[in-house]
């Protein structure tokens, strides 16, 4: 526990000081706007649960350095995607791509709602009444009489 | 000494625990009277020393007295008073001494103030907590002892991480613990009921409290939280879908999906075993998240095995009540009676969807927060779930929820008639819709996120305010005769109302946040200044910074709008001793309408600062909206006919009045 608390500590320090530092900004406002897009897509491999973005780990400065250095070089979004996956695995993408492994992650929240949605609408179907007799006229006569 | 008496009390506590969980159970099941009533002494007896060892570990603290290892490894002699206090719960052992100090108020109150609990009922529900507090109780004094010894005591404590030296987040796991240990009572309510094989609308009249007061402190709790992230952490974000967070924002989920079904049970009998469900997922729900941020677990399943007995303890635990009570569930929950048919369109029907849609995005929460160990756990490829994912699943679940939202309290029980809930909703809907068109108009090329989200915020105040009207008669009827309709409306009516307006000015915040937010991230030299929206902010100057346990720097901002000086801020980079640690301090100027906030970073090469500006539109509306919510959780807990111990004679009353 001692250890987890020291790693942790040793993560809030590098988190808590500067992430994204103004002499790495492009000088394209376009370019730059899509290379903020793509690192919040992308994790600090060193951090808990940061982006690159956030992250002020030498690691994560070295990948959005990359990032930047792609775009100038007219590659698309996609194509640096795939260079980083390549590179350091799928564990960098903070939305997983819809695989084999993670097809339950993406469908099961919509396949629950969907089924629970289904088995509702067919419980009422089956029970097939509606849930009283409107009143008859001449109750609702002796209704308004009783309240009147 | 002194320390030594602490534990022992704590020893002692969890004798009784075992006592309180057996007798009144044994007690409640022969009927024996004088058996259940020592429940309540024990459950009370419980709280007293519990109590009495919290005040020792805390006594410890304030005087520094780092003969106690957990005082040493957690505490500074030069560390401000609020934050030795805060130092108490600041780390595993204090906390979960917290937990169980907690679970014991709650008990005590469920003994002193349940008198109009039937005596089975309640010797029932003490036992439930006792069984909980043993569990915990027993984790305490086998592997987490607060009151470990050092020998030879040392001179100086190791100081408490800084970044947790502030005043939101002293008090944000204490609220957050009272949310969570909140809903021990309606599973402890869940449990006996399933025991007894009945609930009604009493049963749910008396757990509606609880799960209303265990609610308000995890929103305030949870905000307190995202608030602290958000002027601390320095990255200008307010919620970061990190586990932990998810953790505690699960059970507000189930349990806000708790408060509106509990209604369903109270006023029409119906829903009485998805109810029962509800209350054990919502508590079990908070087991998990004490197990995931407690055992380390999180950062990695390896992680789990640097200190395996803690977390394994913690796992027994979370299989034996959570398994337990769902197999309690499996067995006797076909004995409830279902009750109470309804019409799809009815009040009813509305709070089936609402439940529905809150727990399958709970569900989306669940799965990406977890996905990633079970794939790890059964040696899948290592992938990361970050915001993006839970942008994706849970926006969509909860947005038709959101919309539907000003549509139920329109609803009739039973069967609804959509014309009329249309009659007396539909100006709110087309200022609604004219706001949106408003914001698309102005934010032409923006995110059509922008439009939708803004008009869906206007909707649900606007749907409130619709709401209220209604009920007083606004404009129909003469205006005295409206403040007349308004004194009589019961509180829990109008906390409904402000929870719901609370929602939509939260949403407006969120919205405006995400879609709008100004960065500038520039190096400045003093007497520079940058644009930050529709302000300028000038570096005036920096000065070296020296606080009771910390050394820094300090920058100066001046802060014009226009040709107008607005302020001066300050932001500081702080070195804490004795861990060397670097945090920062925001610069931060809050209007209602946006903050300025100003982060200084590091020297750049050419002698100038790194710095980080934002302008955050109305992120105010998010704190401001989630006080509201608690507000009006408040102002429903204080209604006579919810207030516990009430029921009975508010029941008398109204048969009174009808007559």
């Amino acid at each position: 526990m001692r250890k987890f608390a020291a790693v942790l500590a040793l993560m809030f320090n590098l988190g808590s000081a500067f992430a994204l530092t103004p002499d790495e900004l492009l000088k394209d406002p376009a370019l730059e706007h899509r290379a903020r897009e793509l690192s919040a897509h992308l994790r600090c491999l060193v951090c808990q649960n940061q982006s690159i973005d956030d992250s002020d780990a030498p690691l994560a400065k070295d990948l959005r350095t990359l990032i930047r250095e792609q775009l100038v070089a007219g590659k698309t979004d996609a194509e640096i995607m795939d260079f980083v996956v390549a590179r350091y695995g799928e564990f960098v993408l903070l939305k997983p791509r819809l695989e084999g492994s993670t097809i339950l992650l993406w469908g099961t929240p919509f396949a629950v709602l969907a089924i629970a949605a289904a088995a509702l609408f067919l419980r009422r179907r089956r029970s097939g009444v509606s849930p009283e007799q409107p009143l008859t006229p001449a109750e609702r006569q002796a209704l308004e009489r009783a309240l009147e | 000494m002194i320390a030594e008496f602490g534990h022992f009390a704590l020893i002692l506590a969890t004798g009784v625990a075992l006592y309180q969980f057996l007798v009144p159970l044994v007690g409640a099941h022969r009927g024996d009277t004088a058996l259940m009533r020592t429940g309540i002494s024990a459950a009370v007896l419980q709280l007293a020393l519990i109590a009495v060892s919290f005040v020792v570990l805390t006594h410890a603290y304030i005087v520094s007295d780092f003969s106690v290892q957990n005082v040493y490894e957690n505490s500074h002699s030069a560390k401000p008073l609020i934050y030795k206090i805060s130092g108490v719960w600041g780390n595993h052992e204090g906390s979960m001494l917290l937990w169980v100090l907690i679970l014991a108020i709650y008990g005590g109150a469920v003994a002193l103030f349940g008198r109009n609990l039937p005596l089975e009922l309640r010797s029932r529900v003490l036992a439930i907590q006792g069984a909980i507090g043993l569990a915990f109780l027993l984790f305490i004094v086998l592997t987490s002892n607060p009151f470990q010894r050092l020998d030879p005591p040392p001179i100086e404590g190791n100081g408490l991480n800084p970044i947790l030296q502030d005043p939101a987040l002293a008090f944000h796991p204490p609220f957050l613990y009272a949310g969570y240990v909140g809903l021990s009572i309606a599973f402890a309510f869940a449990v006996a009921a399933l025991i007894e094989g009945r609930v009604d609308a009493a049963w749910a009249r008396w757990v509606r409290p609880w799960t209303l007061a265990a609610w308000m402190f995890l929103t305030i709790g949870i905000a307190m939280g995202s608030w602290w992230a958000y002027y601390e952490l320095g990255w200008g974000g307010w919620w970061f879908w990190d586990p932990v967070e998810n953790a505690s924002f699960m059970p507000w989920l189930v349990s806000t999906a708790l408060l509106h079904s509990a209604i369903v049970v109270e006023k029409r009998n119906a829903l009485k075993i998805w109810t029962v469900l509800l209350s054990i997922l919502a508590f079990s729900l908070s087991l998990m998240g004490t197990f995931l941020v407690r055992s380390g677990v999180l950062t990695s399943v390896h992680a789990f095995a640097v200190d395996p007995e803690r977390g394994l303890f913690i796992l027994i635990i979370l299989c034996l009540f959570i398994g337990g009570s769902l197999a309690l569930f499996a067995w006797r929950a076909p004995m409830l009676k279902a009750g109470g048919l309804f019409a799809p369109v009815s009040r009813e029907g509305g709070l089936v969807l609402n439940n529905l849609l809150l727990c399958v995005a709970c569900l989306a929460v669940f799965i990406g927060t977890l996905y990633p160990l079970a794939l790890e756990t059964f040696d899948g490829p290592k992938i990361s779930v970050g915001p993006p994912f839970f942008n994706l699943t849970f926006g969509p679940i909860i947005m038709p929820l959101l919309l539907l939202v000003p549509v139920g309290p329109f609803l009739a029980w039973k069967r609804g008639d959509m014309a009329a809930v249309w009659r007396r909703l539909w100006k709110s809907l087309a200022v609604a819709v004219v706001i949106g068109l408003i914001v698309l108009a102005v934010n032409i090329r923006g995110p059509w996120l922008a439009p939708v989200g803004m008009a869906m915020a206007a909707w649900l105040v606007l749907g409130a305010i619709a709401d209220l009207a209604a009920r007083i008669g606004l404009f129909k009827v003469p205006l005295s005769s409206s403040w007349h309709r308004f004194t009589g409306l019961p509180r829990s009516a109008i906390g409904g109302i402000l929870a719901h307006g609370g929602l939509g000015l939260m949403i407006a915040g969120i919205i405006a946040i995400s879609l709008w937010k100004v960065e500038v991230i520039v190096a400045l030299k003093t007497g520079e200044s940058a644009d930050v929206g529709a302000y300028t902010v000038t570096f005036l100057s920096e000065t070296p910074l020296s606080g009771p346990n910390y050394t820094g720097r300090a920058g100066r901002f001046l802060v014009k709008e226009g040709d107008r000086e607005i302020t001066t801020l300050v932001s500081e980079k702080r070195n804490f001793q004795p861990s060397g640690m670097p945090t920062t301090e925001v610069g931060l100027l809050q209007t209602l309408l946006g903050d300025v906030y100003v982060v200084m970073g590091d020297e750049t090469t050419d002698g100038a600062r790194a710095m980080r500006m934002y302008y955050n539109p109305l992120v105010n509306f998010i704190w401001l909206g989630a006080f509201i919510m608690f507000c009006g959780g408040l102002l429903s807990l204080t209604d006579r006919r919810y207030r516990v111990g009430a029921p009975k004679r508010a029941i008398s009353a109204q048969a009174v009045a009808a007559e």
